[in-house]
């Protein structure tokens, strides 16, 4: 691998991470009345920290139950066990006029925006304010603070008709941003935008949470809105997190299936299409073993193919590769077949020089 | 057209429109709150109650069911009650506004399922009470919708107004029966069948207009 020299270097994100996560699911499950009397359970044993601050992706396949989680949060939805604390109340045992106190401080934003079609942006951003008893002075000074946050100054007096699904977004961010909430949750809010505006709106929730240090929980089915704005991340498959934690690390080391399943189409995870044809779960008297090697850290600058060449005379053939970034770390792919017979001693060879290995199959 | 006939005209038009107006003003008082408990009173909704829900449903729907001109013979006790009188036009209002209310109950019910459940999400999230939600979020978004039910309603009402001339309630129709019918004047009953015409069509423009208006879901060229 000729990576630039120092292109890979390990940056280990130094956080200070307070003792109480501002957001705490602790042994939560949810049922809900089937339809046909059966009980259909959404979400089994989940615990989750959001620790002040960070930015939090919960990624999931549709019904896997990431819906029903991000509700609890607020209180939309009431869990049938467990608890769930934000900012030290328990948000699942509060009475309706203390939960919706509650929810000032907790914003959130939805995939089809749900701005008031009959409102224009100014005023779709002012009535959360106006809910909240603020005078019609204070209003006005926020409102016009939020519309220049947003980027959307000069569109304060359109309608929602009137604007693009961008900044009907910045709209909606505004308007979860209106009663300065501590924590503001994200419903797929980029899933019905473009890959641009998506970028857009990923940069502008990084900035809120880097500038007003805002705590974002955010769900989603794109493995691109984790990659580029969550540091942590939580993996959820029926109804249960699967795998959880730094997103580079769960990323580049998947333990799960439904993990690598996300970073199916990532770069460098694809084997080309006449490697993956040929592929077979069994060796044959000539067959290659493909293997996948994943460049991450301090390992990723050794020149570790030419070394298995002059060190142990195995010569690797380079199937497919990709440099990529998650959470702003770089990260390297690389697939390689090597003769079945010295298979063994690749993989011992790699794993000394502490790189992450995984054969893929083999191919005659 | 003598002018006899023209003085006719306008003092059953003067009626009509009374009738009309002062009936559709106490239905919508009535029929506003109605339609909203209707459609937020349901299994699950903002102010669930689904048992009352039920039974105000099963009494519009019969209320609705019950021909006008039976429910205007029906209720001439209650009638006599309200207006001191079972005769006239004032006595007229009384039916008028209860065969209305349950109507436009129904079509502002109507309006407001139509708006976006998302958007009643998006303002518990943000700490909006029920009734919050109802006077910022429900009503205002299903504007155009109630406008234009408001629109048929009256158009329905200008109609049944011409019914309540068989208990002497006076108005256009009571004078197309009287003039047109028992004495054979076709060009009274050509008359009265015009202005109700013109009646219906100004009332429907404006409706639309003002509807059309207040859609801002929809760019304006």
């Amino acid at each position: 691998m000729n990576a630039p020299l120092g292109y890979f270097g390990d940056q280990p994100t130094q956080r200070l991470i307070p003792a109480e996560p501002i957001v705490r699911l602790e042994k939560i499950s949810k049922t809900f009345p089937g339809r046909d009397g059966q009980p259909v359970t959404a979400l089994r044993e989940i615990d989750l920290a959001v620790p002040q601050g960070s930015i939090l992706g919960v990624i999931g396949r549709s019904g896997a139950g990431k819906s029903t989680l991000i509700r609890l949060v607020n209180g939309l939805e009431k869990p049938t066990t467990g608890k769930v604390i934000v900012d030290g109340a328990n948000i699942a045992a509060l009475p309706e006029s203390a939960l919706r106190h509650a929810r000032r401080s907790i914003g959130m934003i939805f995939q089809h925006f749900n701005l008031l079609s009959s409102r224009t942006a100014a005023e779709n951003i002012a009535l959360p304010l106006e809910v909240a008893g603020y005078d019609k002075a204070e209003i006005k000074a926020r409102v016009e603070e939020l519309l220049s946050l947003v980027g959307l100054t000069d569109k304060r007096n359109r309608y929602p008709s009137e604007l693009s699904g961008g900044q009907k977004q910045r709209v909606g961010i505004a308007r979860a941003l209106a009663t300065k909430p501590k924590v503001l949750l994200s419903d797929e809010a980029t899933s019905a935008l473009d890959p641009e505006t998506t970028r857009s709106i990923l940069d502008l929730l990084s900035r809120i949470n880097e500038e007003l240090g805002l705590t974002i929980l955010l769900i989603t089915h794109e493995m691109a809105v984790i990659r580029n704005i969550a540091r942590e991340v939580a993996v959820i498959e029926g109804g249960r997190i699967v795998e959880q934690g730094d997103v580079f690390e769960v990323f580049t080391r998947p333990q799960h299936e439904v993990t690598r399943s996300f970073l199916g189409d990532e770069a460098g995870r694809v084997l080309p299409p006449y490697v993956q044809s040929r592929l077979r779960r069994e060796a044959s008297p000539n067959s290659q073993t493909v293997i996948r090697i994943g460049f991450r850290g301090p390992h990723a600058t050794d020149p570790v193919l030419a070394r298995l060449a002059r060190e142990e005379g195995i010569e690797a053939n380079i199937l497919s590769g990709a440099v990529d970034e998650i959470a702003g770390r770089p990260f390297g792919t690389l697939v390689v077949g090597v003769p079945a017979a010295a298979a063994n001693k690749t993989l011992a060879f790699l794993k000394q020089h502490g790189l992450d290995t995984e054969v893929l199959g083999h191919v005659a | 057209m003598s002018p006899e006939m023209i003085r006719l005209i306008a003092n059953s038009t003067g009626e009509t429109l009374y009738m009309v107006a002062v009936s559709a003003l106490i239905a919508t008082l009535f029929g506003l709150p109605l339609g909203v408990f209707l459609a937020t009173s349901g299994k699950g909704e903002l102010f669930a109650a689904p048992w009352i829900n039920r039974v105000l449903g099963v009494v519009v729907n019969a209320t609705r069911s019950t021909p006008f001109i039976i429910l205007v013979v029906a209720i001439i006790p209650f009638t006599r009650l309200i207006a001191g009188t079972s005769i006239g036009t004032n006595a007229a209002i009384v039916p008028l506004t209860i065969a209305a209310t349950p109507f436009i109950a129904r079509l502002i019910e109507g309006a407001i399922r139509e708006v976006d459940q998302g958007l009643v999400e998006a303002a518990r999230a943000f700490g909006a009470s029920p009734l919050q939600i109802v006077v910022k979020v429900l009503i205002p978004e299903a504007l155009p919708g109630i406008v234009l039910g408001l629109t048929l309603a009256i158009v329905s009402l200008l109609g049944f107004s011409a019914m309540v001339g068989a208990v002497g309630g006076g108005g256009l129709g009571d004078l197309g029966i009287r003039y047109g019918y028992q004495r054979f004047m076709p060009e009274m009953m050509l008359a009265v069948v015009v202005v109700l015409i013109v009646l219906v069509q100004a009332v429907q423009s404006i409706g639309d207009r003002l509807a059309r208006h207040l859609n801002k879901r929809i760019r304006h060229g």
